[in-house]
């Protein structure tokens, strides 16, 4: 188990360097320069030219890696004397725009991210594996036809769109549900649970298809072997058939989607965002473009690919604690 | 996923993989036909927009103030549906809806099938090498697919628009986005195919007869996986369109005024309760069509995988 585990450790850790250097160089690297952004008008070559040493775009492209680099690891600071700015580790970049690291930036947007995003996973693997293996016990009848029709159906649906459909049938006609707006879950638990339903159950039933879908076709396959038949003629109750040998097996391909699916999560919460007009990282983001920050962008680009990378380790780790088959591998 | 098509240890292709074969099950399976249907006529209505929006004489361009109430919001039923007004007009500008439907398909369409096939064209040239060649060359692209599968690719496309020049044009800027980040998957099956193929004696026989490498992926083993390209690139049109109305709804896609069914969505969010017909045509146009590349892409994927099971 610990040689399975330092190997993956090891792997996500060359996934970090690689993915930090890409996207240095890409929006480094790239004609738009930061400085001139920043350096307001009348722009004087005086002032760009403070600007890129305050910067640091005025050193050689491996130092300003170097710096980028080591500012994620422990911390760097912009400037010098009395007019420095220190930005703590793990240091994502300074928003010059906003006057605030990136990452204090990212940690105070962080909980409304988190809450849409945790859960409608945790609501889409519920409702995807249930559907998925009610469908493949009742193959071919009408419950299989109606769970996959909607499957289809949210395959096909963009999230604002059921989004937008849900607010106008649960908010506006019936007043179920606040319509957006999101409320910390220390100020009042309730509301912040009344505003987060529509969000979860709209990225939930998007995604949440593709696990029935799956499901089903892999419960049917596993409930066609062998050995479930070996079990049935032992005399083991079908609940437990159908949960300890069948899902067990066929959970195993829904863990590895649902790794490669957290990138896909945390797109979605961006669209959920903005339907819900919630003040998360996403809408963060989209104001970063709209204002041409290039920092914040980059900053968070990064921090979104190490919060994915981190994701994917931790479910590889779990895909070894759910089929002992991959560690024996290892 | 789909196994090689062949009788099972003799490595002769079965009957069952040909073109015509597909073509012959795709018609029989009602749902996939309606999808092609489906797909057929927004084509056409994209490529004759604009002898369809001649019918009633309208553009998406054109204000129509007068059909607006004071708030803005379209005067009459259904968001202003009239004999001129088929769909309605937009809130605030009282632009002709039918055409911005109409037109915003070209947009979609333009995008979501060039994106695939700059996806598919890196996807299958880095599949079939490295499932040919193998080696270091396709340890190390095989772990860049791994990488880039779980990768939060939306948030990446959002954060290149802001480092593109503005003078660079919007939609092929998305379509070079887009499709640069949508090949992994077609790489990995097709990847899989070549590396059975690979092993089958007309490979052996090509070689000894002095074919170079190239010549016997691109000549030989590339027209074998042919079938399995064709589904797959169905299958990754609805996905590729999502992101283009994805991008354009969070307003980082296509500028206006240059209609876009992702763009009016999102300026449909504050009109919802006053107007909802506004969402609701673009959003039915968008839905339609990703549910007909849907439908057509698992029939074709039920005639190419005999053991897929209907649905």
């Amino acid at each position: 188990m610990t040689r399975f585990i330092l190997q993956r450790l090891g792997g996500m850790i060359l996934v970090l360097l690689v993915v930090a250097i890409v996207s240095f160089a890409i929006f480094y690297l790239l004609p738009t320069n930061p400085a001139q952004l920043s350096c307001g008008k009348p722009c004087t070559p005086e002032n760009l030219e403070r600007a890129k040493e305050f910067m640091g775009t005025n050193l050689p492209w491996w130092q300003q890696l170097g710096a980028f680099l080591w500012g994620i690891v422990a911390g760097r600071s912009f400037g010098t004397g009395d007019a420095a700015i220190s930005c703590a580790a793990p240091c994502f970049g300074y928003s010059f725009q906003l006057n605030a690291s990136v990452t204090e930036l990212i940690a105070s947007r962080f909980p409304v991210s988190a809450s849409i995003a945790v859960g409608a996973a945790v609501l889409w693997l519920l409702m995807g594996v249930a559907g998925g293996v009610v469908a493949a016990l009742r193959r071919n009848t009408w419950v299989d036809r109606t769970v996959m029709t909607f499957a289809i159906a949210g395959v096909s649906a963009p999230s604002y769109l059921v989004g937008l459909l849900g607010i106008l049938l649960f908010g506006f006609t019936l007043q179920w549900f606040p319509t957006g707006g999101y409320v910390p879950l220390t100020e009042d638990p309730l509301q912040w649970f009344l505003h987060l339903i529509l969000p979860w159950c709209t990225l939930a039933f998007i995604s949440a298809a593709i696990y029935a879908r799956l499901t089903r076709g892999e419960m049917i396959e596993t409930m066609g072997q062998d050995y479930i038949r070996t079990v049935r003629a032992k005399g083991v109750g079908e609940g437990r058939v159908v949960v300890r040998h069948g899902l067990r097996n066929a959970i195993i391909p829904v863990v590895t989607i649902f790794g490669l699916d957290l990138g896909g999560l945390l797109g979605g919460t961006v669209i959920a965002e903005k339907v819900f007009s919630m003040q998360g990282l996403g809408a963060m983001l989209i104001d970063g473009v709209n204002t041409l920050d290039l920092q914040l962008v980059i900053g968070f680009t990064l921090f979104s690919a190490f919060l994915i990378v981190l994701a994917n380790f931790i479910v590889d780790l779990l895909y070894g604690f759910v089929d002992p088959r991959v560690k024996a591998r290892a | 996923m789909t196994t090689a098509n062949t009788i099972e240890g003799t490595g002769i292709p079965s009957r069952r993989t040909g073109f015509r074969h597909i073509v012959r099950s795709v018609l029989r399976d009602r749902w996939a036909t309606a999808g092609a249907i489906v797909i057929i006529v927004f084509v056409l209505a994209a490529l004759l927009a604009p002898l369809l929006t001649a019918i009633t004489g309208q553009n998406p361009y054109t204000y129509h103030v007068d059909l607006l109430d004071d708030s803005g919001a379209p005067v009459g039923w259904g968001g202003g549906i009239s004999a001129t007004h088929w769909f309605g007009v937009e809130p605030l500008t009282g632009r002709d809806l039918f055409s911005i439907v109409v037109y915003g398909a070209r947009i979609s369409l333009l995008v979501g099938i060039s994106a695939t096939v700059l996806s598919v064209f890196i996807g299958v040239l880095v599949g079939v090498t490295t499932g040919f060649f193998g080696g270091w060359y396709d340890r190390i692209l095989s772990r860049v697919v791994d990488v880039m599968f779980g990768f939060p690719v939306l948030v990446f496309m959002i954060a290149l628009t802001a480092i593109v020049p503005t003078a660079f044009p919007k939609p092929l800027f998305m379509i070079i986005v887009i499709g640069f980040f949508g090949w992994p998957s077609i790489s990995r099956v097709v990847r899989g195919q070549v590396l059975s193929l690979r092993e089958r004696a007309f490979v052996t026989a090509s070689t000894a007869m002095g074919a170079s490498g190239w010549r016997v992926a691109f000549g030989q083993v590339l027209p074998n996986v042919s079938a399995t390209i064709i589904v797959y690139t169905t299958i990754m049109v609805p996905s590729m369109i999502g992101f283009e109305a994805a991008l354009s709804f969070l307003g980082v896609g296509v500028p206006p005024p240059t209609p876009s069914w992702g763009r009016t969505i999102g300026e449909a969010v504050s009109w919802v309760q006053i107007s909802p017909m506004y969402l609701v045509f673009p959003g039915a146009a968008l839905f339609l069509i990703t549910l007909a590349f849907n439908m057509l892409g698992d029939g074709l994927r039920d005639a190419l995988d005999p053991k897929g099971g209907g649905r």
